[in-house]
């Protein structure tokens, strides 16, 4: 029995010894993320592409042992604030990761830049950022806001489209849809119609938009709302007489809930699941096969922020002191994106090629997004201009 | 014309829907006193089962009886386990201890069917049109709420007012202690009230399921409304409920259809878009406070209190 006690405390006390040590030479990245209430399951994606990311890398960020802390800011930009400072004063993270929302990104990320920490988004890209308060330690692998509504304005154009209905949530993000889409967009608008945030029946919206008789509708409905807008469209018996054209409304997670009644819709993005690249195969693949279902693009950027933070830690030797080093290994975008080979523009926000999906039915019947088209490649953002970085 | 004429049925379609909801709401609170939160998740358990029934089963009708007798258990046990103690304790307490029934119960959806937005079918011999006047299709579902809505308020008066139960119901909601006092289990009686409050929030929570989302906290979107509506019919009252359901129903889908457009006309265009959805959507919490503020027991309060 003594013995046994004994060695307890040898192995106790080697530990001890050792751990401080082993400690010093980890990479640390706060992730911060929703992980509860609906939108929990945007959240859940991109946990899920992290740690497959880190099962690719094997378990090691640029050649060191990596620890992630994962956050969740509950959708308000107060909580995801007070997880960034935990995480850069509690835990000194090298990086944060991760935020879904523009709202939550633009309390976190001048929060942890100020720190001297870098900040990875891997969802949002509120203007600002872009702009004005772009940051030499701020990195994106999604996209500015506006780029998405942006292609589908840029297609709808070209196909001579006119006589369209637009319609989105009554918030900061609804408008900047309706505009960056009407930046591209030169044709008639009938309509412009904003609903209240979080609104659960349309059909007096949908009555009021067959009186109008437009050509097509262009719609902005994130989360739920577009699942309830899509079916009350469908059962208004709309869908085959008024072609809807929409952003962020339609994606791998609203699709299983909404089967049928998206068949036809038109989505633009630069990412899907059918891109043809090795990176991405290997994503998709793995994803379906550890998760049991389809990917999501939160889930792609989130997979691509881990492998961006990897090139950087590997091109410093694991010196990540040398933040110097890093900024311009990220800049260089060096790593296999899921969306294949793309550049940073001088806001540190990518330059990337944008595509017109599809809703098709799929070899099991279940709907699927299919890419149509090449609507812009290389597309930069309308905000870089105002961004006063240089490289 | 036509257009009016359609969005006021429109109206009359998410006044019923409200009132499916308010129903439940307000014999609870009415007849128990009791400020149930939870209500909005017996909803969403109505809308998961359904979906749930209607997938393994493939009949419409099955899935909707098994739905709702499921509802009912689940309301009756929630009664029996955790509500039971709470009658007799201020409202704040009440709120308290629902509040938390709502966490457990989402965090309960989110394990047995996930965090994502299930998939709710709409049969087939249910997603046509019927040709209410010339010009106007409307879809067939919507009539169909509309048809199930005004019978269980018609079944609800009936209940209430000419049967047995329908009297101790009403005299448990006057004098409770008098109702047990003469020998009536007064315990067995809530516990029947809140499981047909269950029942009415399951049977809102399925009907919705073909066309809202069924997602967790699809409960919580719908409940502010149906307390508003509660307020302004009158608590404890089912005709109330029906009233001031219809009112908020018309108030909110006209305002939200014509407001922009009428607004116009005085305004200029810019102020007009603006000014228009914000108006629209805070609507019927104007008409809340108006009702509150000339008839503070709201439009039909119940005659016991």
């Amino acid at each position: 029995m003594r013995t046994v006690t004994r060695i307890a405390f040898l192995l106790l006390a080697m530990l001890l010894a050792v751990t401080p040590a082993a400690a010093q030479e980890k990479v640390k990245i706060g992730f911060i993320t929703t992980l509860s209430g609906p939108q929990g399951v945007i959240g859940e994606h991109m946990k899920n592409s992290v740690e497959l990311a880190l099962d690719h890398l094997g378990r090691k960020i640029g050649g060191l042992p990596v620890e992630v802390i994962y956050g969740d800011d509950q959708v308000k930009p107060d909580v995801g604030k007070q997880v960034a400072d935990e995480m850069l004063k509690r835990h000194k993270v090298h990086f944060v990761s991760g935020v879904i929302w523009s709202n939550v990104m633009l309390a976190v990320a001048p929060t942890v830049t100020a720190a001297g920490t870098f900040m990875i988004g891997t969802n949002a890209g509120p203007h600002d950022l872009a702009g004005k308060l772009c940051h030499e330690l701020f990195f994106t692998t999604s996209w500015q806001n506006d780029q998405t509504p942006e292609a589908m304005g840029k297609y709808m154009q070209d196909q001579g489209i006119t006589d369209v209905y637009a319609m989105a949530p009554n918030y900061a993000a609804g408008k900047d849809m309706v505009s960056g889409f009407k930046r591209y967009f030169k044709g008639k608008i009938v309509d412009e119609v904003y609903t209240k945030l979080g609104q659960t029946d349309y059909q007096a919206e949908i009555s009021q938009l067959r009186a109008k008789n437009p050509k097509a509708v262009f719609v902005f409905y994130p989360g739920g709302m577009g699942i309830q807008f899509l079916k009350q469209y469908a059962e208004a018996g709309l869908r085959g007489q008024i072609p809807l054209y929409s952003v962020y409304t339609v994606d791998e997670i609203s699709l299983p809930a909404v089967k049928e009644a998206a068949s036809g819709q038109f989505e633009t993005r630069y990412w899907s699941p059918d891109l043809k690249n090795a990176a991405n195969e290997k994503y998709v693949n793995d994803f379906k096969k550890k998760y049991g279902k389809m990917p999501v693009f939160y889930g792609a950027q989130s997979y691509d922020g881990m492998f961006l933070i990897d090139s950087a830690v590997k091109a410093v030797k694991g010196n990540l002191a040398d933040q110097k080093g890093m900024i311009a290994a990220m800049r260089k975008a060096d790593y296999p994106s899921t969306r294949g080979k793309y550049t940073y523009n001088i806001n540190h926000f990518p330059i990337q090629n944008f595509y017109l999906l599809k809703a098709v039915a799929g070899p099991g019947g279940e709907p699927v997004m299919q890419i149509q088209k090449t609507v812009f490649e290389n597309h930069k953002d309308s905000y870089s201009k105002e961004c006063g970085m240089k490289w | 014309m036509l257009l009016v004429l359609e969005q006021a049925l429109n109206g009359v379609q998410f006044g019923v829907t409200l009132f499916l909801m308010a129903a439940g709401l307000t014999l609870v609170f009415g007849i128990m006193n009791l400020v149930n939160l939870a209500h909005g998740a017996l909803y969403m358990l109505g809308a998961y089962l359904a979906a749930t029934f209607y997938q393994r089963t493939g009949s419409f009708f099955t899935a909707l009886a098994l739905a709702l007798v499921v509802t009912l258990v689940i309301g009756i046990l929630v009664e029996l386990v955790a509500l039971r103690t709470l009658y007799e304790r201020d409202h704040l307490d009440q709120v308290l201890a629902t509040f938390g029934l709502i966490l457990f119960f989402n965090e309960m959806v989110a394990i047995v069917w996930g965090r994502a937005a299930i998939y709710a079918k709409l049969p087939a011999w249910l997603s046509g049109h019927i040709q209410v006047l010339p010009g106007i299709r409307y879809p067939l579902y919507r009539a169909l709420v509309i048809v199930v809505g005004l019978l269980v308020a018609v079944l609800l008066w009936l209940l209430v007012n000419r049967t047995r139960l329908g009297m101790l119901i009403r005299a448990g909601a006057s004098n409770r202690t008098m109702v047990s006092a003469l020998g009536v289990n007064i315990r067995l009686l809530y516990t029947l009230v809140f499981g047909l409050g269950a029942a009415l929030a399951g049977l809102a929570g399925l009907m919705a399921g073909p066309i809202y989302a069924v997602q967790i906290g699809m409960g919580e979107e719908i409940l502010i409304q149906v307390f508003v509506v509660i307020v302004i019919g009158g608590i404890g009252s089912i005709k109330g409920a029906l009233v001031g359901a219809l009112v908020v129903g018309m108030v909110d889908t006209l305002g939200r259809a014509f407001l922009r457009p009428t607004l116009a006309t005085v305004l200029s265009p810019s102020a007009a878009d603006s000014a228009g959805p914000a108006l629209a959507s805070v609507l019927i919490y104007i008409l809340m406070a108006a009702v509150l503020f000339f008839r503070p027991q709201g439009l039909f309060p119940a005659a016991s209190r």
